[in-house]
């Protein structure tokens, strides 16, 4: 268990973060003006309709896309660009076909400092249990279902250890069955191991369910429009009537963003 | 088993039909030897070492020629495939060079070597460099973008990023780059050797050639049979296990 509480979880404070896309076309007004402070251990949902820029919000914590304006922070150090501490899981698995289910999660290893062969083994298979595809572990990528993909995803971005996690609509691709599952794995997964969290998603009830905070994004350009704080106990079953009331509230609040006549 | 045995019957059958046809007597024996008269030729040139030290020659041109396109065309695919500029430049005359049957080559190849083994391995590095650059560049070009930001985040950069991220996640690519560079190796060598006698070695080309020159149409026919064999060969050692390789871990082609 040590090895899970080794690295301290990280603070993100974005601060006055502005981008725009430009395309032959137009310039895109992408993120107005975004500032929003995740604490140490928190887990935090941003969630907005298609275009409210949620994503480049997430890519720009990442470090992986350069805001015009304003900066993020991790620790108080400015972020410059990507980094272990924070590790993205993105929609669509993105594992690597020519590498087995081990091997993928080993991916992110051979690059920390300080491991041995046998470490990292012992890693690999430490976060294969976790997400409870330790039989697997020589399994190819193509013989395993949507939901199981996710979370060698999972496990692949939590093995190096990172500080912040960063999930770009995870479930959106999986059935609801399935993604229930997983809600209820990356409750168990962030209690035990205390990550910063901060998900992406269209819906109010991923959210509600996964997250401490909830913040809303409106779109074009994307701001920061309200936080509704979800104080229910854990672990939450996406399907208790209280849990859906929050998200009913939060779905209506974020009606009232979308403008007229553009379609979610 | 179950399916090799209409696979032979197949065979038997196409040898038996020619060897019908040729003791028919409707077509003169010179043109048509029944398919006895090419085993009979096979067994000769095989004891006496004939066709072993042909296909040496023309195997080691063909392996040097196709390393060194490998070596040339894969490092610059890369490069094509990661800048507008090489891509606009030397992809563009890689292009050019691909509409070129690599039979023309010979004459240049000639005039510039003169009948020599750098004309041989001249010939055979143009037939292969540019299919191999060319696939090289298209698989790069071809992989998912997510397979890149992934490496970024998990810190994967520079040549651990090539050797662990693009280069494996092209292999489908690479492979059937590597192949068709194989392939045009080898009709390029072939080309030349027939049309081109050189005096460091007699390769399997000149075997056919000769059998030409001499009407010895047993000789041409077992000859084009050793060359079928080994284009057969190769494609089973060189290729057969990277296919298999990218069958099984991306899960395609099964069945």
């Amino acid at each position: 268990m040590d090895h899970y509480t080794a690295v301290a979880p990280a603070k993100l404070s974005v601060e006055n973060v502005s981008k725009w896309f430009r395309r032959a076309r137009a310039h895109v007004h992408a993120l107005a003006d975004i500032s929003l402070i995740v604490n140490e251990g928190e887990f935090v949902a941003l969630v907005g309709p298609s275009g409210c820029g949620k994503s480049t919000l997430l890519d720009i914590m990442a470090g992986l896309v350069t805001p015009d304006s304003g900066q993020v922070f991790a620790d108080s150090q400015p972020v410059r660009g990507p980094g272990r501490h924070r590790l993205v899981m993105f929609q669509e698995s993105a594992l690597f076909p020519w590498l087995d289910v081990a091997g993928n999660v080993r991916f992110g290893l051979k690059r920390l400092p300080g491991l041995t062969a046998h470490d990292r083994m012992r890693i690999v298979d430490e976060h294969l249990e976790l997400v409870g595809l330790e039989r697997f572990r020589n399994a190819y990528v193509h013989e395993l279902s949507g939901g199981m993909k996710q979370r060698v995803a999972l496990a692949r971005s939590l093995a190096p250890d990172p500080r912040v996690l960063l999930m770009d609509e995870p479930f959106a691709a999986l059935d609801a069955l399935t993604a229930e599952q997983l809600y209820a794995d990356v409750q168990r997964i962030w209690q035990t191991r205390r990550k910063t969290i901060i998900i992406v998603t269209h819906s109010a009830r991923e959210a509600v369910t996964l997250a401490d905070r909830v913040v809303l994004l409106s779109p074009s350009p994307g701001r920061v429009r309200e936080e509704f704080p979800i104080k229910l106990p854990r672990p939450r079953d996406i399907n208790d009537p209280e849990l859906a009331a929050i998200a009913q509230r939060i779905t209506a609040a974020l009606r009232r963003y979308i403008p007229s006549g553009i379609p979610a | 088993m179950k399916r090799a045995v209409p696979v032979l019957l197949f065979f038997a059958a196409l040898v038996l039909i020619w060897h019908l046809a040729s003791v028919s007597g409707r077509w003169s024996p010179v043109l048509l030897p029944p398919p006895r008269d090419v085993l009979d030729y096979l067994i000769d040139a095989g004891s006496d070492g004939t066709l072993a030290s042909a296909t040496l020659v023309t195997l080691k041109r063909l392996l040097i020629g196709y390393a060194i396109g490998i070596a040339l065309g894969m490092p610059l695919g890369l490069l094509t495939a990661n800048s507008r500029f090489f891509h606009d430049t030397i992809g563009a005359v890689a292009l050019g060079l691909q509409t070129l049957p690599s039979v023309c080559w010979i004459p240049l190849a000639l005039l510039w070597f003169g009948q020599t083994e750098s004309a041989m391995l001249f010939v055979v590095v143009m037939g292969a460099f540019g299919s191999v650059l060319i696939a090289t560049d298209t698989g790069a070009r071809s992989i998912p973008p997510i397979y890149a930001r992934v490496a970024r985040t998990m810190g994967s950069e520079g040549l651990d990023k090539w050797t662990r991220v693009i280069l494996p996640a092209s292999l489908p690519f690479l492979v059937s780059g590597l192949k068709q560079g194989w392939a045009f190796a080898w009709r390029s060598l072939m080309a030349a050797e027939i049309y081109v006698t050189i005096l460091t070695g007699f390769g399997l080309g000149h075997l056919l050639h000769y059998g030409r020159e001499l009407s010895a149409m047993d000789q041409v026919i077992g000859v084009m049979l050793v060359i079928v064999a080994i284009g057969l060969i190769a494609d089973k050692v060189l290729f057969s296990p990277w296919e298999r390789f990218m069958h099984r871990r991306w899960g395609t082609g099964l069945k």
